[in-house]
């Protein structure tokens, strides 16, 4: 049995009377392309840098590749490359000379050249690999980063946001990119505002809201548990037949929205209508997504 | 540097990239960091050697123009030695860049040795520099080449690490400049760079004992003219302890993360 990547064990962190972290468990397997949701100041981030070692957790155990981020750091943080959320830069360098600082930091030397390089050209440095980081643009800048988290080639990857902000074209490249890494077997963690990134690329998701994880599945389970398919319907009439009034997740103006647990509820609901003699404008059968489970499991209720 | 990449082994790689990044980033923008330490310490001699050389002797024999050059090396040296370790931090905590080092498997060891030697190297750049300018026009001699450099590397050592724990502490670059203008500047001023703690009354002079700073610019002076105010080896002593003690609170710092891990 191989050692997960990155293993979290009850993990705490408080912040003076702010409890950020509540006993958070989970567990990612090599390999895997894992998503972190939550809505702002789930602990998302508190998560992931005490992962890093920017921050100590107040009790637990986390390790990354079996190594743990307190006792055996050293090891932990060369198994792992963070990109940070924030476009943090160094002014006085430029970005080949940064990547090449940063890989040296880890230990790597000239033989390492050929992988910056590479990096370089993969996420579309080249042009700029000699202009100074502070002249590179924000989307540049979002590269530079993503490639100085590379820099020691290492097997576990985070990124904390990484599209905040950046354009289609360039989050397109990015997920390329990080799609080619992961399947050449470098386990990937991501976390996410945009919930469709993380429902076409993320094997597994974990929701978060408030300090614990309050989701744990794939995203294909998360997608069938927490989330059917919704009919919409436009009737002729402003009120709905009393027996499909268990079903309304909202309606107005007519238009009603049906939470359908499965398909077969499809025929119910028409022959309701039929039977109450309600004439039907438009109707439209939609697709379920990660947003729907996000809602239910974080959202008001 | 390229001819030191070569020969660095694998495992002081991680130490001396992160010295190297610190070379080089006072070096890219050495007119500010070298020059103008320099062209300072020159006015400096310019204007005290002409108001006052000839109505002052302080050492017998020595001119007070020679006298004073000891003296402003070893301030601009000291205060440049603060001004890069300080800076530095305080510009990759303020900028957030200071993550690329701590998301690093360098230890907090590596992290002080990188930053301490870094230092160094700037404050014997600008003392040395200003040193070659000097001797155009002044006739210093060198009596004891070993104080000099003991003290030389003593003092920019001191100074980096005090560099060091004000930039951890310092949360923006106004408490940083406050611990140059409060703490630094008085000390070296009020040190004995310009005059002789002798020619001071008794009661001054007792106080400037109490100064660090008095001990390396009198030791680095003795150096020069085989003559101080006091015997270089209490010099060496109590900057050695200073050294140490600073030492120890910039390596618990580190250890402990304070302000820079959460």
């Amino acid at each position: 049995m191989t050692v997960p990547a990155i293993q979290i064990e009850q993990v705490h962190k408080r912040f003076g009377s702010l409890h950020a972290l509540k006993g958070v468990d989970l567990t990612v397997n090599q390999g895997e392309f894992f998503g972190l949701l939550g809505p702002n100041g789930a602990g998302k981030s508190t998560l992931i840098n005490t992962i890093a070692g920017l921050l100590r957790p107040t009790s637990g155990k986390i390790s990354v590749m079996g190594h743990d981020v307190v006792d055996d750091y050293q090891a932990a943080r060369m198994a792992l490359g963070v990109v940070p959320q924030e476009l943090v830069f160094d002014p006085f360098f430029n970005v080949r000379e940064m990547l090449r600082f940063q890989a040296g930091y880890f230990g790597r030397g000239k033989e390492n050249d050929v992988w910056v390089d590479e990096v370089i050209e993969t996420l579309g440095l080249t042009d700029k690999a000699h202009t100074n980081m502070r002249k590179l643009s924000g989307g540049m800048k979002r590269r530079a980063l993503i490639a100085q988290a590379l820099a020691h080639k290492p097997p576990v990857i985070v990124l904390d946001e990484p599209t905040a902000g950046v354009d289609v074209e360039l989050r397109q490249l990015m997920w390329e990119f990080i799609k080619r890494l992961n399947a050449e077997g470098h386990t990937v963690i991501l976390t996410t505002h945009y919930l469709e990134e993380a429902e076409a690329l993320c094997s597994r998701v974990a929701m978060m809201k408030q300090g614990e994880i309050v989701a744990l599945d794939s995203t294909a389970n998360l997608l069938n548990k927490f989330a059917g398919k919704n009919l919409r319907l436009k009737l002729g009439q402003a009120t709905l037949p009393a027996s499909l009034l268990p079903m309304l997740k909202n309606g107005e103006n007519g238009v009603f929205t049906l939470a359908l647990s499965d398909l077969g509820q499809v025929e119910f609901a028409l022959s309701e209508l039929r039977k109450a003699n309600v004439v039907i404008e438009d109707m439209q059968l939609i697709e379920a997504d990660l947003e729907d489970v996000f809602l239910s499991l974080v959202g008001g209720a | 540097m390229n001819m030191l990449d070569q020969l660095i082994t694998q495992k002081w790689r991680g130490t001396y990239t992160l010295f190297k990044k610190e070379v080089l980033r006072f070096w890219r923008v050495a007119f500010q960091t070298i020059a103008s330490p320099v062209l300072s310490a020159l006015l400096y001699l310019l204007i005290f050697s002409h108001a006052l050389s000839g109505h002052v002797e302080v050492y017998k024999g020595v001119e007070y123009t020679a006298f004073l050059i000891p003296g402003l090396i070893m301030m601009s040296l000291l205060q440049n030695a603060f001004a890069n370790s300080s800076s530095s931090l305080v510009q990759s905590k303020v900028m957030g860049s200071i993550v690329f080092v701590l998301l690093t498997p360098l230890t907090y060891m590596q992290f002080f040795i990188a930053f301490l030697a870094a230092s160094i190297i700037r404050g014997l750049m600008v003392g040395l520099s200003i040193y070659l300018v000097a001797i155009w026009f002044v006739n210093v001699p060198i009596t004891h080449f070993v104080w000099i450099l003991t003290f030389g590397i003593l003092g920019a050592a001191l100074l980096g690490i005090f560099g060091i724990i004000a930039g951890i502490w310092s949360d923006k670059f106004d408490q940083m400049a406050a611990f140059q203008n409060f703490v630094i500047m008085p000390l070296t001023f009020l040190s004995g760079v310009f005059y002789s703690i002798h020619s001071l009354p008794h009661f001054w002079q007792i106080i400037s004992k109490f100064n660090p700073f008095f001990y390396m610019i009198d030791g680095f002076r003795y150096g020069f003219f085989g003559q101080g105010d006091i015997s270089p080896w209490i010099s060496l002593v109590v900057v050695t302890a200073f050294l140490l003690a600073l030492a120890w609170l910039a390596l618990k710092m580190l250890k402990s993360g304070y302000k820079l891990r959460g």
